[in-house]
């Protein structure tokens, strides 16, 4: 073993690969982090939407969770890839096209796990904020959404590791994240134990963190 | 100032109030009383329309409830209501939980709405537990709480389910009291109870309801002591047997 063949592409692997900087398209931050903010606003509206009482807004947003959860990710980049340019005539970058299926597909996931969260507060919170003279959409932001996101945070984080490591799935249409920035490496060096042990440690490490970060997140805001 | 007007409401096919009339004036202390399963805790919840009905009419200070135009929330603001299971938010504290709704619905600045509601706790008997959260809190100081939210709405109507339900028997009191105290001050309540040692002390009219009737109204002193209806009578005999 000799990771020497790290240090040596140390500045590719992680400038390139993990952040984005460099002379390709790519980073896996660069996607990961507007896909996982992005993905979660649409996915408060989706899970919202899947709770309406109208049928109109109910329907569609269980159409959107039911086929974007049954489909693979893979198809979903392939799409946007290969299809959207030919509707639309124009063709897409490669960051644009990566970001817009993993924030559709993660926000049917992302909807599920909101709306378990509002069902998760009991109902006689509502009842309670509503007899108060509270609006339903102050009943929504004071009392229901800020017990339902702490409630969601076990569930949102695992979705967000799943997503962060999917990223490297971008690498399929030429997306250079950091998987693809170590097969490139690798490529030229043939060193892939080490290679792609690095990014195994790289990878962990920010999935560990994000997973810390939460526990601290879930008892910084239990009350009491 | 609340009036019922042959209500009816159903679960599916479950008939739950069966053509309900019934006043309630100003200033006037109504418990109703009667088996699970009554409609007791329906007919209270439909006042604030948590609980729609689907033939009559409910008013409440002639403001028809059925009305499309009626600013429900703004109805709902003039109404307190006490839950059995208290229903504090977890994620305040006792003082947060009572200047939510003067902040939000009322638009009542911080300091003045803390005002309020150091007063309203202070009422009710718990000053220094302000700054704790429901889940530190007794049940009984919990419903005290829950009670102080409603109040700081000023409302004009006071409804309570089952408030002392799901207390430990040696919170009861700490409850009833605050609620014996509101009465005396005038406030116009609906309280559904078993206690009927409240009932007898502070009721002005005692209200027995069974399979989603009526089926007696009275005075304390003649609704205990010489009830018409047999089914009283025999609900009488049970709990007040021991």
């Amino acid at each position: 073993m000799d990771f020497t063949v790290v240090a040596k592409n140390i500045d590719f692997l992680i400038l390139q690969g993990l952040l984005g900087f460099g002379n390709f398209v790519g980073g896996t931050f660069r996607l990961a982090i507007p896909a996982i903010v992005l993905g979660f606003i649409l996915g408060i509206f989706i899970g919202l939407a899947r709770l309406a009482r109208t049928p109109w807004i109910r329907i569609p947003a269980m159409v959107y969770v039911e086929f974007f959860r049954g489909v693979p990710l893979v198809m979903v980049i392939f799409w946007f890839w290969f299809i959207i340019p030919l509707l639309l005539r124009v063709p897409l970058p490669e960051y644009g096209v990566a970001l817009t299926a993993f924030v559709v597909f993660e926000a049917a996931y992302l909807g599920e796990i909101v709306r378990a969260g509002i069902q998760s507060v009991a109902r006689g919170q509502a009842e309670a904020a509503m007899s108060t003279g509270l609006t339903p959409a102050q009943t929504m932001g004071y009392v229901i959404l800020p017990q339902a996101l702490r409630n969601m945070i076990p569930a949102l984080v695992t979705q967000f590791i799943v997503l962060f490591k999917d990223t490297s799935l971008a690498s399929i249409i030429g997306y250079v994240d950091l998987t693809k920035a170590a097969e490139i490496v690798n490529n030229r060096e043939i060193r892939p134990f080490e290679l792609y042990l690095f990014i195994a440690v790289v990878y962990w490490l920010c999935t560990y963190s994000m997973s810390r970060y939460a526990r601290y997140l879930e008892r910084r805001l239990t009350p009491g | 100032m609340i009036e019922f007007q042959s209500v009816n409401k159903w679960y599916g096919s479950l008939h739950v109030l069966r053509g309900i009339n019934l006043r309630i004036e100003k200033g006037e202390v109504v418990v109703v009383c009667g088996p699970s399963g009554s409609g007791k805790s329906t007919l209270i919840r439909c006042i604030n329309r948590l609980e729609p009905i689907q033939s009559g009419e409910i008013l409440i200070d002639g403001k028809r409830l059925s009305d499309p135009s009626l600013d429900l929330t703004a109805l709902r603001a003039e109404i307190g209501f006490v839950f059995q299971q208290f229903n504090l938010y977890p994620h305040l504290s006792a003082m947060e939980n009572i200047v939510l709704a003067p902040m939000k619905a009322r638009k009542i600045s911080r300091p003045e709405a803390e005002e309020i509601a150091t007063r309203l706790l202070e009422r009710v008997g718990i000053p220094d537990k302000a700054a704790s959260y429901p889940a530190n809190l007794s049940g009984g100081q919990q419903q005290r709480v829950a009670i102080a939210r409603a109040l700081a709405m000023q409302p004009k109507i006071m409804l309570f389910d089952e408030p002392t339900s799901a207390l430990d028997p040696e919170m009861i009191n700490e409850v009833l009291e605050v609620m014996s105290d509101l009465a005396g001050e005038g406030m116009t309540m609906a309280v559904v109870t078993h206690e009927m040692g409240f009932a007898r002390r502070v009721a002005h009219r005692i209200l027995f309801m069974d399979e989603g009737q009526i089926i007696e109204e009275g005075s304390p002193q003649t609704f205990f002591e010489n009830p018409s209806s047999p089914r009283t009578k025999q609900f009488l005999s049970k709990i007040l047997s021991h």
